[in-house]
């Protein structure tokens, strides 16, 4: 990757250690990819905020990097491990590091947003404009359905292109690989969001390329958040297209089937927890209309933004969903938060795909893998 | 035996006892950055330390958080003293390039499995060179 005077000059030290290394990760990310020179970006999305998934070794690098870097894009950051205004059950320890990952972000200057649904909540820049998003499912889904152009970036190349406003040309930034080789044919009726992580997770785990077409029709938003999220899960892929590649695969009951013994590995749970990704005002609506008038009968955690919930606040729709006995964790979500830990729980209920790969996997807590609906109808009354 | 024309992902060399798979790696959800190990009994590489090692893998899968999970190896002292891929990925090159831990390619033509488990190797990424001791 050729680079211009002033990268190489930031590569070699001259404007600090901090924006050397984002330039060693942007060096290096760039070969991996291919890429012939950096672009400027307009909007980077990082990842890496929960203690949980960074650890010690992430609070101290971030408190050193966030003394010498500042943003130079538009930055947005991902949810953290709890909502800080309930922090009952989450350990002091957790707590002081969480605060000082939270400072050391906000000393660079970003929007404290704390959300994996950032095109639920930030205005969307015009078709084509590149970005730089860590969040897989946000990657996914921007460049899928918004017609953003990222690349699947890791917790770190979106930070050195947060602070330095500059991502490698490559791969999904290019037309080329926006256009797929390898087609998925449904050959079974989609019943629910489920399915759709279902196909998501069969798709990312079966297709290496960077994008994949996906012969069904439109999904919803509720339909696509939750494919995209388990496409970003299980593979490399960044993106999906509606329509038919050069080489078609079927996806049949049977690959259902197997995707779902696979990450549904119990048939009830102590507790449920409705996100990954957070959800957003279409599924909080959806919700509050399937559990009217009724109470849940196991606890149930509802992962969302401070920003949906404010705007769902506004329109009585928070309320209607909490008459139900549900509870809001804001600024968090399922993926490795303490309030899920072995611990406390044997097993989940989960709408999640990418949840129940991450809480069996790493909060090592057994998942029953239900849809909104169904958990609704099955645990209210 | 030689293998060269590599392409050099993260400068620098590295030496050690060969760790191979063909199946990609999740670094956040199926390693202790503590000891090491690979966790995920579904995995081959499972109770496999990458310590030391000369990790040999197509690329890694899942999270973005995984950079950090490979920072988090080069300082608890378990991290691999070396990295070949198939193909590296974004999260792969970010993490060693923080890390710095040398990272190439191999070439093309060459599959994983030229490098034989257990095998020493030397991975000299600057010059996209990989000596394999039978």
């Amino acid at each position: 990757m050729e680079l211009s005077r002033d990268e190489e000059e930031a590569l070699a030290g001259k404007q600090g250690e901090a924006l050397a290394s984002a330039y060693r990760i942007l060096a290096a990310i760039g070969e991996a990819t291919g890429a012939k020179k950096l672009v400027p970006i307009q909007w980077a999305h990082v990842s890496g905020v929960n203690y949980n998934t960074i650890g010690d070794a992430g609070v101290q690098f971030l408190e050193k990097f966030s003394r010498e870097a500042m943003i130079a894009v538009k930055t947005t950051v991902n949810p953290m491990g709890y909502d800080r205004t309930k922090p009952e059950g989450i350990s002091e320890k957790f707590q002081e590091k969480q605060s000082s990952i939270v400072k050391s972000y906000e000393r660079m200057g970003v929007a404290p947003s704390f959300t994996c649904t950032p095109y639920e909540v930030f205005d969307i820049p015009q078709k084509g404009t590149a970005v730089s998003f860590a969040e897989s499912n946000a990657a996914v889904f921007s460049n899928s359905l918004l017609g953003l152009m990222t690349n699947k970036e890791s917790a770190l190349s979106a930070l050195a292109s947060s602070v330095t406003g500059k991502a490698p040309l490559s791969d999904l930034r290019l037309e080329e690989a926006r256009n797929p080789k390898v087609g998925i044919e449904a050959n079974f009726k989609f019943e629910s969001e489920l399915d759709y992580g279902l196909l998501g997770y069969f798709a990312g785990k079966t297709v290496k390329d960077s994008s994949v077409a996906l012969d069904i029709s439109r999904p919803s938003t509720i339909e696509a958040k939750a494919l995209s999220a388990a496409i970003g899960t299980s593979g490399s892929c960044g993106m999906f297209t509606i329509g038919k590649g050069r080489e078609t695969i079927s996806f049949g009951k049977e690959d259902v089937q197997a995707a779902r013994d696979e990450l549904s590995t119990a048939d009830d749970g102590d507790i449920i927890t409705l996100g990954s990704p957070q959800l957003g005002m279409n599924e909080l609506d959806y919700l509050a209309k399937l559990v009217e008038g009724k109470k849940f009968t196991k606890r149930c955690m509802i992962f969302c933004s401070k920003a949906i919930h404010n705007q769902a606040a506004k329109i009585g729709l928070t309320g209607r969903i909490e008459r139900s006995g549900a509870e809001f964790m804001c600024d968090s979500c399922t993926c490795l938060t303490p309030y899920v830990s072995k611990d406390k729980y044997d097993s989940v209920v989960s709408n999640s795909v990418k949840g129940a790969y991450y809480l069996n996997s790493s909060n090592k807590v057994k998942v029953a893998l239900k849809d909104i609906k169904t958990i609704a109808k099955e645990y209210t009354k | 035996m030689i293998i060269s024309n590599c392409k050099k992902i993260v400068g620098g060399s590295g030496e050690g006892h060969a760790l191979v798979t063909a199946q990609p790696i999740n670094f956040l959800a199926m390693v202790d950055a503590k000891t090491g190990v690979i966790t995920d009994s579904r995995h081959e590489l499972y109770n496999k330390s990458l310590k030391g090692a000369v990790l040999v893998f197509p690329y890694a899968v899942g999270s973005s958080v995984g950079a950090y999970a490979i920072f988090s190896l080069r300082e608890y002292g378990t991290a691999p003293s070396a990295v070949v891929c198939s193909k590296a990925d974004i999260t792969t090159a970010s993490g060693c390039a923080i890390a710095s831990i040398p990272v190439v390619d191999l070439p093309q033509d060459t599959p994983l499995s030229a490098i034989k488990q257990g095998a020493v190797a030397a991975v000299q990424a600057d010059e996209g060179k990989i000596i394999v001791k039978v």
